[in-house]
């Protein structure tokens, strides 16, 4: 196993040089710094939402969730709405972009949190209707969204449509300080909670008689969930808007990927094994779309593509065996 | 030592359990026995803290089920539930390492592996400690949770219907393996058993339940007759003495 | 039951024919020439719109629903709406001057396509997990969305993808919707077959001694199923989850015997689609809401409640 993730981290190394380097042209004191940025932030986002899915997983006892296939991407856009509804367009272009960040971070690790227990009482344990109900749900967010900026100002509609549909273009330096800050903290905070993952693994029942109920575990867990995801999402606005953030299929891929390079039941691995892989996919991705085929297409296009089709063998395959 | 008072539980409205008072002394195999439906499984469950409780008082070797930490509880009982089934693709060794987690907390020393070691050794698993669960007999995958139990290195084990789908070969080995371990080992087992010709065989003492109620118990000499199998179970089977222990003729 | 609901549609489509962007009385729109242009242009033919399209997704949700065997699946998030639009981008792309008719048979064709994929998707899951075929259709759904969300940013399409896909009425006008009238035809087609597709809800094998042709009526209602569907994504875009919500209602007024069912479902579906463009013209007049927008938000709400109604019954 540590030979294998050696060997990832040596393919992450590469692919991270590839990118810094790989058609540089102009100024390198001006090119240098931002690449590095977008660099930086990339791998930030990977690092977050595949952490966030080994927890989701193991939490929810199955091998195809992803939280932002429960409707947390969603929420992005809805915050969003919401604020520029409370503030006026200009009141929300003067908000600072640390206090966007972190008024946006709030409400949606704290809108996620509420998702995700409504989500578990409403399913009881039944993974496909927790899975069903959670694209519905994701699905009745976006639509109210939808209504709700229609609702709004059309002038102040404008401005949510920009800054929703923004493709991401310069990383701000603090931003992306006070982002690494809290998915650092959230992963280090997961890494604590490895040995008690691995026996929650176990099921719940034998999970209690080794003297980890569940239901505390699964509490701290959606916590860190709701912190990771939602710093990525603020960071870089969700891939289903056109940035790079959340994606309903990345984290799905990623894990299942990890599962099949060191299958291992340790979070010890996985955890570690999800998070190269998760940057690999990301960094490695952008930069054969960005720079080898020069491709308009965003890269999570592609990657909801490839994790879709993944998502259904994945189905169809638990049902076979 | 083994104190239930005052046992009440409900489920879903249905009351399951209606007012158990019991105490089970310590060592020895008790064995709950009774109907479909009597509430042996959820009383089991509620001693092993898998089910909350509602009302009524539970005391297991001193601690109060409830109110004692979680994990100085795992260090006092362990557990094998109903129809255990591991989703994560596990190596019997290390099914049976999980059994050392109140223990080490995830951090194993050497003490951890030698107990490991002895339970695949009493637990007949040493030849097979490589191998996946989901490669082995559904008798040895029943005897590696035992196992995982076992190391756990508890006072009190409680295990719930463990010979539901084995053959008679690999349930009498696991029962006989069982019985070990209150005779050798010293633990206290408490065990739910659907047969009750494996509870007069192995077990110590009989806890008959109806109706969420405890109508008898003792040892099975005692308490295995035709009238008891007739009131509690409603079924007219006769009842044998052979080498001086009640067996019923289906 | 039908009369009060005739009624209610009736109510709502005097509505629809009164309520618009343009100021207009009863009585101007009558007798102005100004205003019969008005009727007759626009409001006439949106109303028609909403009309055929609602009833004709409605119908076409109930009976997929019967082939699937499956009351939460609905050709709209299901592949077929999806399978449409590919069909419809991919005619774009390679014809741009196509005629109306060579769109139409392309979106009908992909349509047929992506119902026949679905079916034989879903046709090995097991009957004991019934949540499995509507998340399976749903996720297919996406992927076939994903391919054309591919294809429209290499094709630099995406503008126009927005507004196709997005089910609206207020583009509407004479010229403009016949198309739905196909539509209609094909969901009055499965009116003739009712009792055969209600035959098959006993089971294949059962359908098959009671001498039914199972293969060609599964034939025909797929065919109708991807023609309506094909045309309303054509005509006004993507309309979700109004074949979903509406069959479920209705069973439990009519039962599911179909010959029973699919006039009220038609009247039903036509009710809804039409009712949500209305409140999406008045909600905030003089601005439209799209109509698919405000039946999203009331079908997935209700798809939500359906999903965990205590014990969920399929």
């Amino acid at each position: 196993m540590g030979r294998r993730l050696a060997l990832i981290a040596g393919v992450l190394g590469v692919c991270a040089c590839a990118y810094m380097l790989v058609g540089l042209t102009g100024p390198l004191g001006f090119v240098l710094p931002y690449r590095g940025g977008k660099l930086a932030a990339l791998a930030l986002v990977a690092v977050a939402l595949s952490v966030a899915t080994v927890l989701f997983q193991t939490i929810t006892a199955n091998r195809i969730l992803t939280p932002s296939l429960m409707g947390f991407d969603a929420l992005y856009v809805l915050v969003l709405t919401v604020m520029v509804q409370a503030l006026g367009a200009s009141g929300f272009a003067a908000l600072s972009p640390p206090t966007l960040f972190a008024v946006n971070l709030a409400g949606l690790a704290g809108l996620g949190l509420v998702l995700f227990v409504v989500l578990m009482r409403l399913a009881k344990g039944d993974m496909v209707r927790l899975c069903l109900t959670g694209v519905v749900l994701g699905l009745l967010i976006r639509s109210a969204t939808h209504l709700l900026q229609r609702l709004i100002d059309p002038g102040d509609y404008q401005v949510v449509q920009s800054l929703s549909v923004a493709r991401f273009t310069q990383v701000d330096g603090t931003l992306l300080a006070i982002a690494a800050a809290a998915v650092g903290a959230g992963v280090a905070l997961a890494w604590r909670l490895r040995h008690r993952l691995d026996v929650l693994d176990l099921g719940e029942a034998a999970a209690t008689g080794l003297g980890e109920p569940p239901a505390r575990l699964h509490r701290q867990a959606l916590l860190l969930i709701c912190l990771m995801v939602g710093s990525a999402t603020a960071l870089a606005g969700p891939m289903a808007s056109g940035g790079f953030g959340p994606s309903s299929f990345f984290g799905l891929v990623v894990v299942a990927f990890a599962r099949l390079v060191t299958p291992t039941h340790r979070h010890a691995v996985l955890i570690p094994s999800a998070v190269l892989i998760g940057a690999v996919v990301l960094i490695g991705g952008q930069l054969v779309l960005e720079r080898l085929l020069s491709l308009s297409t965003p890269l999570i296009v592609v990657i909801e593509l490839i994790g879709g089709a993944t998502f259904l063998i994945l189905l169809l395959k638990r049902r076979a065996a | 030592m083994i104190r239930i008072e005052g046992l009440h539980h409900q489920i879903a409205g249905a009351e399951v359990l209606r007012g158990i008072d019991l105490t089970l002394p310590e060592g020895g195999v008790t064995a709950l026995i009774g109907p479909n439906g009597a509430g042996k499984s959820t009383l089991l469950s509620l001693i092993a803290r898998l089910i909350r409780v509602q009302r009524g008082r539970i005391e297991i070797g001193g601690h109060v089920v409830g109110q004692t930490r979680d994990r100085d509880l795992a260090r006092v009982v362990a557990v094998l539930a109903q129809g255990a089934h591991v989703s994560a693709r596990l190596r019997v060794a290390e099914l049976v390492g999980f059994g050392r987690y109140p223990w080490h907390l995830g951090r194993p020393g050497a003490a951890d592996h030698a107990a490991v070691d002895a339970a695949l050794e009493r637990f007949d698993l040493t030849g097979l400690r490589h191998r996946f669960l989901d490669e082995l007999s559904g008798g040895q995958r029943q005897r590696a949770f035992v196992a995982m139990a076992f190391a756990q290195d508890t006072p009190y084990l409680l295990l719930d219907e463990p010979l539901n789908n084995l053959d008679i070969a690999a349930a009498r080995d696991l029962m006989t393996l069982v019985r070990g371990l209150a005779d050798e080992a010293g633990r206290t087992v408490v065990i739910v058993l659907h047969d009750i010709n494996y509870a007069t065989a192995f077990a110590d003492r009989l806890v008959v339940l109806k109706q969420g109620q405890v109508v008898a118990q003792g040892a099975p000499g005692e308490v295995v007759s035709a009238p008891l199998l007739a009131d509690v179970f409603g079924t007219a089977a006769r009842v044998e003495q052979i080498d001086g222990r009640p067996v019923v003729l289906v | 039951m039908r009369l009060a609901g005739l009624g209610l549609l009736a109510l709502l489509i005097v509505a629809s024919l009164l309520i618009g962007a343009a100021d207009m009385s009863a009585q101007g729109l009558l007798t102005t020439a100004e205003g019969r242009a008005l009727l007759f242009e626009s409001r006439l033919p949106r109303t028609l719109a909403a009309v055929l399209a609602g009833a004709g997704l409605a119908v076409s949700g109930q009976v997929m629903q019967v082939l699937a065997r499956n009351r939460f699946v609905e050709p709209m998030t299901a592949g077929a709406g999806q399978s449409a639009a590919l069909g419809l981008l991919i005619c774009l792309l390679l014809l741009p001057g196509a005629s109306i008719g060579a769109k139409m048979a392309a979106a009908s064709v992909a349509a047929l396509a992506g119902s026949l994929g679905l079916m034989a998707l879903i046709r090995p899951l097991p009957p004991s997990q019934p949540l499995l075929v509507p998340l399976v259709a749903l996720v297919y759904g996406g992927v076939i969305g994903g391919v054309v969300t591919f294809i429209a940013w290499q094709g630099d399409l995406m503008q126009l993808l927005g507004t196709w896909l997005t089910g609206e009425l207020s583009g509407v006008l004479r010229g403009r919707y016949e198309l739905l009238w196909i539509a209609a035809g094909a969901s009055a087609l499965t009116y003739l077959i009712a009792d055969r597709l209600t035959l098959l809800t006993l089971g294949e094998d059962a359908a098959r001694a009671l001498g039914l042709n199972v293969g060609l009526v599964t034939a025909a209602a797929v065919a109708a199923v991807s023609v309506v569907t094909a045309m309303v994504v054509v005509t006004i875009g993507s309309l979700p989850f109004v074949g979903l919500v509406v069959p479920n209602l209705t069973a439990r007024l009519a039962g599911d015997n179909l010959r029973r069912a699919l006039p009220l479902t038609a009247l039903a579906g036509a009710g809804l689609v039409l009712a949500a463009d209305l409140l999406g013209r008045v909600v905030r007049a003089p601005y439209e809401v799209p109509a698919a927008t405000m039946i999203t938000v009331i079908g997935a709400a209700a798809f939500v409640v359906l999903l965990n109604r205590g014990t969920a019954r399929v």
